[in-house]
């Protein structure tokens, strides 16, 4: 039931002890304030590894080659270490369950031409499954497939910045350029988030650019894409078995670290930043919870006060015929009030604070900082609870004050 | 109107106690003006108090008005004084929050009385105490008499069977003392019951009937002849 004469007798009390009503509403101001920066704060970092982490990793790994750093089995040190297509074949065939993806690359750059346009552009031959390693966006025409490797087809998939840099507004698909004086038809055009370097790469199949380049067999890396339910540290143990494997199918001592390498380090890296973000998972609870005792505290104290304060007014209220529940509706009340105003004030600052400042925080690694509303608003309710306990115990006992000792409270 | 049986009170102090009121036997009647009088310490306070159900006592008996008051839940105690006392304090004990006519429409608010009929009730005792023209300013913007008749009519507001005065004139000079007597004897013409602690002996004469507390019991009750504030006036 709304009961108005209490709600004004509420009002009164906030509006002519002012002081006290923002003292006690800025310590909740402030708390919800600083648990909603700090929340936010928290995320943004969370955020910023998040992104990272997907950029950089597409649950794949690239094998590369070098020269030998030791001898062994009779071979020199030095020697130049090249995979082939049966690489890639052995590694998959090795680990049938871990890898999803695999493909070999080879890599050269190439002047073409469309008709007066031209450029030097870097050219990758491919295997099908490539579109899945690299995560490239389909945006016309198609990707390599089986049929291209078998026929060593003259096809080419290019970047987006290629068909814009070659073919201006024109549609590139369809057309053919010309490599090395050679006719190559684009069958696709892709996009790619990666950035503008990687939208300027031209895909052809694997076995042409093989017999366009080294005649033979011969693979500039593999590229493995590892299955993505694997944890950081199964993945690490697999490129460590598939290292062994290449090692020992090419005669390369054990130790050696040079003639066969991968593109591990990412998953180190990887690793510290999970750590990263489980200590951060864990932190910010911690900090919400700190920042909301530090509020309720605030508020303990500020009612415990407050009762104090009023304890004299009670007596009069009582000598007057105020019941005990009067008391404490009206003390409960005004805290309420107070608290659900100001906490939702601080929720305001907090999330503009967070909105205004956001975009400079970037260079300190805090990307996007924003909180989940809904925890706020629990959090604010936690503390209007809070406030309202912390109320209550005093109200409660003010309450029960014979009103003869209150009055004697001069 | 009121009857004590063998009262008694003591209050712990320490692993001791101390025995305040030790046995009272008193009989106020509708329309009597009595003065409570005693050394501090002879219990009139406490007296008062458990009169006004401030205060318990631990045995005898007390009747007021017919009722029995004994071992009141604290509702029922809120209810009983709000709608048979009214408290003149020493110390005023208004809010000083609020405005005179809000302090005065305090006790109505607690009966449940509109806003509207609460304010022009609250007005008519302003009135009557001749503070109408003050009736928005607050008790700090009131001199000691003025905010002691604003206290009288609160405690009339409601309309109470008793009216409970503690040392109504302790906090005022000598001539506003005497208005303040003026208007507590104009209330106690129109039929109020009155019952007043002091220990001021020309305060206590204008009263109908002095009781001398001493150490806890009634030493002397006499009814006297009253002395008319208005001349003194």
């Amino acid at each position: 039931m709304f009961d108005l004469d209490l709600w004004r007798e509420i009002f009164q009390s906030i509006n002519k002890n002012r002081t006290r009503a923002i003292l006690s509403g800025f310590t909740v101001v402030f708390a919800i304030m600083l648990f909603t920066i700090l929340f936010g704060i928290a995320n943004g970092l969370d955020n910023n590894f998040q992104k990272r982490f997907i950029q950089r990793s597409e649950n794949a790994i690239t094998f590369y080659t070098g020269t030998t750093s030791k001898p062994y089995k009779g071979y020199q040190i030095g020697r130049q270490i090249f995979y082939y297509n049966d690489d890639a074949r052995y590694i998959k065939k090795e680990f049938p369950n871990d890898i999803q993806y695999i493909s070999g690359t080879l890599r050269r750059n190439y002047n073409i031409s469309y008709k007066e346009k031209k450029g030097e552009y870097s050219v990758m031959g491919i295997d099908p499954d490539y579109q899945f390693l690299q995560k490239a966006k389909i945006l016309k025409g198609r990707f390599i497939n089986d049929r291209d490797i078998l026929n060593r087809s003259k096809y080419i998939i290019i970047g987006r910045l290629v068909e814009s840099d070659l073919f201006g507004k024109e549609s590139a698909l369809g057309k053919y350029v010309n490599l090395e004086g050679v006719a190559y038809r684009v069958v696709g055009v892709y996009s790619d988030d990666g950035g503008d370097s990687q939208e300027r790469i031209i895909y052809a199949p694997l076995t042409t650019i093989q017999k366009l380049y080294t005649g033979d067999n011969k693979l500039g890396t593999i590229m493995v894409g590892y299955k993505p339910d694997l944890s950081v540290d199964q993945t690490i143990a697999l490129v460590n078995r598939i290292k062994s494997k290449l090692k020992n199918k090419n005669s390369v001592a054990p130790d050696d670290q040079r003639a066969i390498r991968a593109s591990d380090r990412i998953l180190t890296e990887k690793k510290r930043q999970d750590n990263f973000s489980l200590s951060l998972r864990i932190l910010i609870p911690i900090i919400g919870f700190g920042t909301l005792i530090a509020g309720i505290l605030g508020i303990s104290n500020i009612m415990i006060f407050i009762v104090k304060e009023r304890t004299k007014e009670i007596g009069i209220r009582k000598a007057l015929g105020a019941t005990p529940r009067s008391i404490v509706s009206i003390i409960l009340l005004e805290t309420i009030l107070i608290t659900t105003i100001t906490g939702y004030l601080g929720l305001v600052i907090g999330v503009s604070i967070l909105k205004g400042i956001g975009p400079s925080l970037e260079r300190y690694f805090i990307l996007d900082p924003g909180v989940n509303i809904s925890i706020v608003f629990t959090a604010t309710i936690v503390l209007i609870i809070a406030g309202g306990i912390a109320g209550f115990i005093p109200a409660k006992r003010a309450s029960k004050i014979k009103p003869i000792v209150a009055l004697r409270n001069d | 109107m009121l009857e004590i049986t063998n009262l008694h009170k003591s209050y712990p102090i320490g692993d001791s106690s101390l025995h305040v009121l030790k046995g009272i036997n008193l009989s106020v009647k509708e329309g009597e003006m009595v003065a409570i009088m005693g050394s501090s310490g002879s219990g009139k306070s406490t007296l008062l108090n458990i009169i006004g159900m401030l205060d318990e006592a631990d045995s005898g008996s007390y009747i007021l008005d017919g009722l029995p008051i004994k071992n009141l839940t604290e509702k029922k105690a809120a209810l009983y004084r709000n709608k048979f006392l009214g408290f003149i304090f020493q110390s005023f004990n208004l809010i000083n929050y609020k405005s005179a006519l809000e302090n005065v429409a305090l006790p109505l608010y607690y009966q449940g009385m509109n806003r509207k009929e609460r304010q022009e009730k609250a007005m008519f005792h302003l009135e009557k105490v001749g503070l109408a023209d003050w009736a928005t300013h607050l008790p700090k913007e009131l001199s000691g008499g003025q905010n002691q008749r604003v206290a009288i009519a609160r405690a009339l507001a409601a309309n109470p069977k008793l009216l409970l005065a503690d040392e109504p004139t302790g906090a005022v000079d000598s001539k506003t003392s005497y208005e303040i007597m003026d208007f507590i004897q104009q209330l106690n013409d129109e039929g109020k019951t009155i019952l007043m602690v002091t220990h001021e002996d020309d305060i206590a004469h204008m009263c109908k009937r002095i009781v001398n507390l001493k150490d806890g019991v009634i030493l002397e009750d006499a009814v006297i002849e009253q002395v008319r504030a208005k001349q003194h006036v």
